[in-house]
């Protein structure tokens, strides 16, 4: 047993020598844990995220403007009219067209159409056949907000159109029970006109209670997926491609480590290679096999998973170069700053798994809140994959992924001057 | 390169790391198709002397030419060979794909990189493991590797540091016939070594170090001649340990003392020895074996810098 206790005690040892290991088995695991905790709980409290939503008000009836502003009341939402700035009073209102394009660009989950005639008759406790429906256009990448907003639309249509349900309701008596009298009909004008001006109401308090879903008509339209074969696949080529681009990218960055340990690195220097032709040399390679690790799993995912690679061809193309070029340059990075394997392990796995958390590699970043979104913008995850789904999610033109191209290639040259500024170490002492 | 240029000449050289001067106005030269050897105990500057001309440490001041050429010229480059101590090879390539490696990363290309691959691989007698992982190899093929790597551009100047260390004596005979071979081709070559016989055997010349200054340099003869002169060394190994008194007493002789050991060099062995003999009988210390031997390179080094070559 003493044994035992001596292996034991001689592994501790080792363990606080070696600070990159205790690192790892200690500071690693709640990192993580904080980090995993902000993006799911919204940093420790239980808020969900707002969702956002273009609004095209194409009735402007009272109902509609009523409806409306129901909704903007709404906490769960954050309701956009203008494609531009919403506080500016001149600003022109979201057409139907502009609505969907913001949807297609990613700038809202979710746009909804309130079509000419809604006033008349915004809600019905009959058939939908002949009333006129919301047309709620979504991006199902995100799959919870336009589920979210079908809800809030029935609520907002019993806390704010009162007087709209109970006139329907009436129309509906009146239809079954052969008509009302006209004194009955007095009283129930009364009361709606009551319910209009915000008066407390036994017949909305009625229509309350009811409650029900599909008071509203609404038509919901995937305007991104309805063409997709399988759309979540993308999202997982491009997040898992580029988290296991940067493993790789580190673990080979590793190579100039072992090289300067054995004693090559020097015998390399002092031929007619310099530091800045060694450090290209790499990159050059990395970014090859990134690139060539890249493109298998795109191929895999268009062979077996329905991934629409073959029409996005320069998207990807540009896309890959980019993103095996930036995580490539990152790597080299991690190698030149570490002094052992052992940190370059830590170092990597802290970093890599921490941007891939944050900038949406294992969790889609159009989930998180919209701090976490914009926290994310600072790893290079974030960018690559924002380019991947332009390309192949959206369908918007090559050209409109320069921000994420330009972005890439500045991090990549950044990097890489990082990279050769620490490589100084291992030149002429 | 200019035709009059000699192969490696140095001035002045300084260098310190810290407080440490590892290097202190070091002046050295190097003829064509010479063998320098350079000896000195670990610490000595040997090391960095060696880094220097490879251009692997700046130096503080002094001047360090290759055929005329500053260290850091691409010229010179391109004419100094270096073997470091260390076996520095990828382990998992091939002989061939590391000749391959260090030839191109010298500038050989195209058939040159190819026939500097064969003659190499020939030359080391490795034709047959060509295609071999280099990890399998044995000590003394992968010792012979890292010399055809850093020869295989065909250098004028080359630095070998301590290219037999861990190899046994069969390698070690194959390459002191390739270190023959490479002078033969004109070769100019800095060697570090700890062992004397190697230094005595290959060596034209011998610099020795210590301190970050050349203290001595010559031929074998002329370092024995000037140093320990026509004296001769003593060996004497005490049964008991050695009183302090009598070691103190010993210093004064020049001796050194280590243990039981003791060494001395003298100028009259019967009468010296009969004194050095008297002083343990005074002190009481029985004395277990004596030796007297002609000076070697060996007793020069100890002469010089007071300690043995590999302390």
């Amino acid at each position: 047993m003493s044994m035992v206790l001596a292996v034991a005690k001689n592994r501790l040892m080792n363990l606080k020598r070696d600070r990159a290991a205790f690192v790892l088995a200690f500071v690693l695991p709640v990192a993580f844990f904080t980090i995993f905790a902000s993006i799911f709980a919204g940093g420790g409290r239980a808020t969900t995220r707002k969702i956002s939503v273009a609004i095209v008000d194409e009735d402007g009836s009272d109902a509609s403007r009523r409806f409306v502003a129901g909704l903007k009341a709404e906490a769960g939402l954050s309701v956009g009219l203008k494609p531009g700035r919403e506080d500016d009073p001149s600003g022109p209102l979201y057409t139907a067209a502009q609505a969907e394009r913001a949807v297609r660009k990613g700038e809202v989950p979710v746009a909804l159409v309130i079509p000419k005639g809604f006033g008349e008759h915004p809600l019905s406790f009959g058939p939908a056949a002949d009333r006129p429906k919301l047309a709620l256009l979504a991006d199902t990448a995100d799959p919870i907000a336009p589920q979210v907003l079908n809800g809030l639309i029935q609520k907002v249509a019993m806390t704010s159109m009162p007087a709209a349900m109970a006139r329907s309701g009436a129309a509906e008596v009146e239809k079954w029970s052969g008509g009302l009298t006209p004194e009955q009909k007095e009283r129930l004008d009364a009361s709606i006109a009551a319910i209009d001006k915000g008066e407390p109401s036994g017949a909305a308090a009625a229509a309350s209670a009811g409650g029900g879903a599909g008071l509203i008509a609404v038509q919901t339209r995937d305007v991104l997926g309805e063409t997709k074969k399988n759309p979540t696949v993308t999202f997982y080529a491009a997040g898992l491609g580029v988290m296991f681009l940067l493993f790789s990218a580190a673990g080979a960055g590793g190579a100039l480590i072992e090289e300067a340990e054995s004693g090559t690195l020097d015998r390399i220097l002092a031929t007619r290679v310099s530091m800045t032709k060694l450090l290209l040399g790499k990159l050059v390679y990395l970014a090859c096999v990134g690139i060539a690790q890249l493109t298998l799993m795109f191929v895999w995912g268009a062979v077996f998973f329905g991934l629409e690679l073959w029409s996005h061809i320069p998207g990807f193309v540009i896309m890959t170069v980019a993103t095996a070029l930036v995580s490539s340059a990152f790597g080299l990075m991690l190698a030149s700053v570490c002094h052992s394997r052992m940190q370059l392990v830590a170092l990597s796995n802290l970093s890599i798994l921490l941007m891939s958390a944050l900038g949406g590699s294992l969790f889609p970043r159009f989930l998180m809140s919209e701090k976490m979104q914009k926290v994310g913008l600072v790893t290079l995850n974030a960018w690559a994959l924002d380019g991947f789904q332009k390309i192949f999610w959206r369908d918007e033109p090559v050209w409109s992924i320069w921000p994420q191209v330009t972005v890439l290639t500045a991090l990549a040259l950044a990097f890489f001057l990082i990279a050769r500024r620490f490589a100084r170490r291992w030149e002429a002492a | 390169m200019t035709a009059s240029a000699p192969p490696l000449e140095i001035r002045n050289l300084s260098k310190s790391f810290g407080e440490r001067r590892a290097l202190d106005g070091v002046s050295l030269d190097l003829a064509p198709g010479e063998i320098l050897g350079l000896l000195g105990p670990n610490g000595a500057g040997k090391t960095t002397l060696v880094r220097s001309v490879a251009g692997r440490v700046e130096p503080e001041s002094g001047t360090l030419r290759i055929l005329g050429f500053d260290v850091g010229d691409d010229r010179a480059r391109a004419v100094r060979g270096w073997v470091p101590q260390e076996i520095a090879l990828y382990p998992l390539l091939s002989p061939k794909e590391n000749l391959w490696t260090f030839g191109r990363y010298q500038g050989l290309d195209g058939a040159a990189l190819e026939a500097g691959i064969r003659s190499s691989l020939d030359w080391i007698d490795l034709a047959d493991r060509a295609d071999d992982k280099t990890d399998k190899l044995s000590g003394g093929m992968k010792r012979r590797l890292n010399i055809a790597a850093g020869t295989i551009h065909g250098p004028r100047v080359l630095l070998l540091d301590e290219p037999t260390v861990g190899v046994d004596p069969q390698s070690r005979e194959r390459i002191y016939a390739m270190i023959g071979e490479l002078k033969a081709r004109g070769v100019s070559l800095v060697y570090t070594t700890h062992y004397m016989e190697e230094a005595e055997r290959l060596c034209d010349r011998i610099a020795i170090i210590d301190h970050g200054r050349i203290i001595a340099s010559g031929t074998k003869d002329e370092l024995v001649k000037k140093t320990v002169g026509t004296r001769q060394a003593v060996a004497l190994d005490a049964a008991a340990p050695i009183p302090a008194t009598l070691a103190e007493k010993l210093g004064r002789l020049g001796a050194v003392v280590e243990g039981t050991q003791v060494r001395i060099s003298v100028e009259d062995p019967a009468g010296e020895i009969r004194r050095l003999l008297d002083l343990f009988h005074a002190e009481n210390v029985p004395v277990r074996d004596l030796t007297l031997k002609t000076a070697t390179l060996e007793q020069v080094f100890l002469q010089l810098t007071g300690r043995e070559l590999r302390e």
